[in-house]
């Protein structure tokens, strides 16, 4: 889907909606129409770079007049900074604490694109599995790297589960197995598809906006559906941050 | 009329993979609910459950992701 051409647009076909809820989902070169190559400057770095620049604003900015009373940009950071900190803590464990920085940056990050790609016209970059793959494949080889390298071979004892009985154990073993290696492709389409199937939802009633009949109707839902995406981003974000952890955690104790 | 066909066909795969979002939308209630009536019961230990749940509400909903992905691969890819 990442690599559809800018003429493969929806909305210009007979018969169907004002513009297709997925032609925001295009990437597109940012200066011309050429082909896209591998450092062509397409509309996804455009918002990566401004999902960055806003958590760089948030965390920079936010922390630069320090406060006993801290001031509306402050708080911001502060309870950014505090929530994640506590959620490693309770999660991860106190041994997880040296994770926090690449958390916190995942989080903020996260948040930060999802966040701005609910603006009118903005692009989501967190749709795109392109985006949210490399993300989730940096949390699963950061944990299998450090479980080797923490545990050695002790840390195959995750698979091997010593509180059930011990007929069980190789079939259950097994479905560990499986189920460690799905955790990449299910960390990074959970992301991708929420933000991608609640910004159609958005774009869907929007077009329906468009027909005079039902549009106060469209509005209406539109504002809904907008509220729960507000939501929506911040959860996915936070459980995106929360799994990495309990990833993490599997890591630094093995045994269950 | 081949080519018809095999259009048609993968749309009605398409919403027929969408009746795995309902599955997934009865795990996430279950998930919720049970963890309301939890916390009604002992709301002194509700607020350290709150990331379980929400571990519990990523894992049932990833489900129905899936089968919406299936859908979109169906309409779009296929």
């Amino acid at each position: 889907m990442a690599s559809e051409a800018p003429s493969e647009a929806h909305g210009a076909e007979d018969g169907g909606l004002v513009f297709h809820p997925m032609d925001q989902f295009i990437v597109k070169p940012l200066f011309g129409d050429g082909d896209i190559g591998v450092f062509t400057i397409t509309n996804v770095t455009l918002w990566m770079g401004l999902a960055i620049l806003a958590v760089v604003g948030i965390m920079v900015l936010g922390t630069r007049k320090r406060a006993i009373v801290p001031g509306r940009g402050q708080s911001i950071a502060e309870m950014a900074y505090g929530f994640i900190y506590k959620m490693v803590e309770d999660v991860a464990g106190k041994d997880g604490v040296k994770f926090f920085p690449y958390i916190m940056t995942l989080f903020m990050f996260i948040v930060c694109a999802n966040f701005l790609g609910l603006l009118p016209m903005a692009f989501t970059t967190t749709s795109h599995i392109a985006v949210t793959a490399i993300l989730a494949m940096a949390v699963f080889l950061t944990v299998t790297i450090l479980g080797f390298a923490l545990h050695g071979f002790g840390f195959l004892k995750v698979f091997w589960i010593s509180a059930a009985p011990l007929p069980l154990r190789p079939i259950l073993a097994l479905i560990e197995v499986i189920s460690y290696f799905v955790r990449p492709v299910s960390h990074s389409i959970r992301l991708a598809g929420n933000m991608m199937a609640g910004h159609a939802v958005i774009k869907v009633f929007a077009a329906f906006a468009a027909i005079a009949v039902i549009s106060p109707l469209s509005v209406l839902a539109i504002t809904a559906i907008y509220a729960l995406e507000v939501l929506v981003s911040f959860i996915q974000a936070y459980v995106f941050a929360i799994l990495t952890c309990v990833y993490l955690k599997d890591a630094l104790h093995p045994h269950h | 009329m081949e080519e018809a066909l095999v259009t048609g066909l993968a749309y009605a795969g398409a919403g027929l993979a969408c009746t795995g979002m309902g599955g997934a939308a009865i795990g996430v209630g279950h998930v919720v609910g049970n963890y309301l009536s939890g916390a009604l019961r002992n709301p002194s230990a509700a607020a350290g459950q709150t990331a379980t749940m929400f571990i519990g509400i990523a894992f049932a909903e990833a489900l129905g992701i899936f089968s919406f992905l299936v859908a979109l691969l169906l309409m779009f890819a296929v």
